[in-house]
């Protein structure tokens, strides 16, 4: 007992060395404490988004740096492909859960860790999964999936008379690599720039205009849109959308692209060209990943201990030729679709009496909005719904029903949001209502 | 900055109580179509049809042109508005069978704004306008249906006898059209 006392002692030495002692190129504002040791060790569950390339990366750094509470999360498995780069799998995991495999290889070899798995996707958990962790590390190759997280992470804010409520943020440190290019970036939900404040950073899907595609084809890449957007529509091959995993799916597209190609004389249509096109799949470097989870997971440690001054807040790294960092800070958007939407709170001393007109007459009528005619959308139980609009007539006509009901008759609950759009501000405003009488009865 | 150690020593002691039921928050693009709509400045020859008022994202754009080729016709176009409005334009499809040089059989429209050229500015009404204006300016330079561009580019007469004869319902070439006059 006493020497495995000893030998975990020992485990930490390195880190201790950061985390017990001041050093000149600490942050100004750190103390040193050895409970942050402790607290990193069992109280600072992180989040891995994505068990690929960077995940195996990240899982191994983060757990090698004392984090012993990692949760893991993706829902992809394991393909033969995958082997080369992504070391936490071997040809017998072919076919299983990326995250499971994952977390088994690393709760085997690591000792007093607990790596729990989730072979699922981001979207089947809810805001009450995320709340859970400190941080959100992650590693995708998918920038629907980064909006995803980026739009849960902002929804978790909570602001207390506009002022953000710093207890809410949950860092976000996100990395993304691209052959030999990656980048690296933390960002502090609602206080620095977001994943939505800095979308036209991706680069843009290429698309072809859809009459070259029909009569002008040039490019082996116009023969494979023309099976892809034109063909597969029409003809409907197995009566599923189009799916590029499936090589049925893809064999037929090449097929088409092929026939398309040698009628008007196009070289170059090859069945990769076609998984190119169709799956936009870039090559992996395995030395780039390790590169930019190394980087992730030292953000990652500076933040939960707050020793070293994190990045701030953007770094990109090219290593085609020679190698290549610079760090800039990007940006908070000030009229971003995501993070700048601070809901306003409207407060209600009674819904049970308050008519939706009412609350519509406040918007036109009070000095604060004057809104010439404002339309009102809200979300009930994960579905949207139509208030108001008297825009449209259809809408206005079948909605108009809803202004002589009140707040609790239209289901709308204390704390919820309302959408409200109008031509006098450039963005729609969020506003969370607030009810006084709490604990009104919902039918 | 912020100080994560300390921070979740105080969430733990004032632990906040979250917020009541499953209340998911509205995308971006909800926020935006919502915007979109509200502010839709529909030409007098154009209308919308809502299936389903709670459900902007889906629905459909009547197109009644009131000079040009396809004077008195009728145009159905179905609108589909993604979860990644507006960085994706929204899936335009043409619902009625029209003898266009644009506009090809199973409904595909070449408009650049529907792709290439697409922009996140852009709103709804961009669209809008832009497929009004398809029908007062087919143009035979970007044809999907190329039988119909020929024609257009070679003798606007013999065009325009063909425009009338799809929308009043025959056979123009070897294929033929629906009805489509108002």
């Amino acid at each position: 007992m006493a020497e495995c006392h000893e030998a975990d002692q020992k485990r930490w030495n390195n880190l201790r060395k950061v985390l017990e002692r001041a050093g000149p190129f600490c942050h100004p504002e750190f103390e040193h404490d050895s409970d942050l040791l402790t607290f990193i060790l069992t109280s600072c569950p992180i989040l891995i988004i994505g068990a690929g390339g960077l995940g195996c990366e990240l899982l191994k750094d983060l757990v090698l740096m004392g984090f012993q509470q990692i949760h893991i999360i993706d829902m992809d498995t394991i393909d033969l492909s995958n082997l080369n780069r992504q070391f936490l799998f071997r040809r017998k995991d072919i076919g299983c859960s990326k995250a499971e495999v994952a977390a088994a290889f690393i709760n085997k070899r690591v000792t007093n860790c607990q790596i729990i798995p989730h072979f699922c996707k981001i979207q089947d958990k809810d805001e009450s999964f995320y709340r859970e962790f400190c941080m959100i590390v992650c590693g995708l190759d998918s920038i629907v999936a980064r909006r995803w997280i980026n739009g849960m992470l902002v929804s978790l804010l909570e602001y207390e008379d506009g002022v953000l409520k710093t207890t809410s943020i949950i860092p976000l440190v996100d990395g993304g690599t691209e052959g030999f290019k990656g980048n690296a970036r933390v960002i502090l939900p609602g206080m620095s720039a977001c994943v939505e404040c800095t979308l036209d950073l991706y680069p843009p899907q290429i698309t072809y205009p859809l009459c070259t595609i029909a009569n002008t084809p040039r490019l082996p890449e116009h023969c494979i849109e023309y099976a892809k957007v034109m063909l597969w529509p029409k003809e409907n091959p197995f009566n599923v959308p189009l799916d590029g995993d499936d090589p049925q799916h893809t064999g037929w597209i090449y097929e088409k692209s092929l026939e398309r190609a040698l009628e008007f004389n196009i070289p170059g249509v090859t069945y990769r060209l076609v998984q190119g096109v169709i799956k936009n799949i870039i090559p992996a470097v395995a030395s780039t990943n390790a590169v930019i989870a190394g980087i992730c997971a030292t953000e990652v440690f500076k933040i939960a201990t707050n020793c070293y001054v994190p990045l701030k807040n953007y770094l990109v790294f090219n290593d085609v030729d020679g190698i290549y960092t610079y760090t800039y800070e990007a940006e908070k958007k000030e009229n971003c679709l995501v993070c700048s939407q601070i809901p306003q709170t409207l407060t209600i001393p009674d819904p049970t009496k308050m008519k939706l007109k009412e609350i519509i007459a406040l918007f036109t009528e009070s000095s604060q909005y004057q809104m010439k005619s404002p339309g009102l959308t809200t979300m009930i139980d994960g579905k949207s719904k139509t208030l108001y609009m008297s825009a449209i007539k259809s809408i206005e006509e079948r909605t108009r029903k809803n202004l002589n009901k009140t707040l609790v008759e239209l289901d709308l609950r204390d704390g919820c949001e309302i959408l409200v759009a109008d031509a006098t501000s450039p963005n729609t405003m969020v506003v969370r209502l607030n009810y006084l009488s709490a604990d009104v009865e919902m039918k | 900055m912020i100080k994560l150690f300390s921070l979740k020593q105080q969430k733990k002691d004032g632990e906040s109580s979250p917020r009541s039921g499953n209340q998911k928050k509205a995308s971006a693009a909800q926020l935006r179509i919502t915007k979109d709509i509200n502010e839709l400045n529909l030409p007098k020859t154009c209308n919308t049809e809502f299936p389903d008022p709670d459900d902007l994202l889906t629905f459909k754009l009547i197109i009644c042109p009131d000079e040009g080729f396809y004077k008195l016709g009728r145009f159905v176009f179905s609108f589909k508005v993604g979860p990644n409005y507006p960085h994706e334009p929204p899936k335009v499809k043409c619902e009625t069978q029209v003898y266009h040089p644009n506009i090809d059989l199973q409904g595909n429209v070449c408009l650049n704004i529907l792709r290439e050229d697409w922009k996140p500015v852009l709103t709804i009404n961009s669209v809008v306008y832009g497929l009004q204006y398809l029908f007062l300016e087919p143009n035979p330079e970007d044809p999907l249906n190329k039988e119909a561009a020929e024609v257009l580019a070679s003798n606007r007469r013999v065009f325009e006898t063909n425009v009338q004869k799809a929308m009043r319902g025959g056979y123009v070439g070897g294929t033929y059209f629906e009805r489509c006059l108002k």
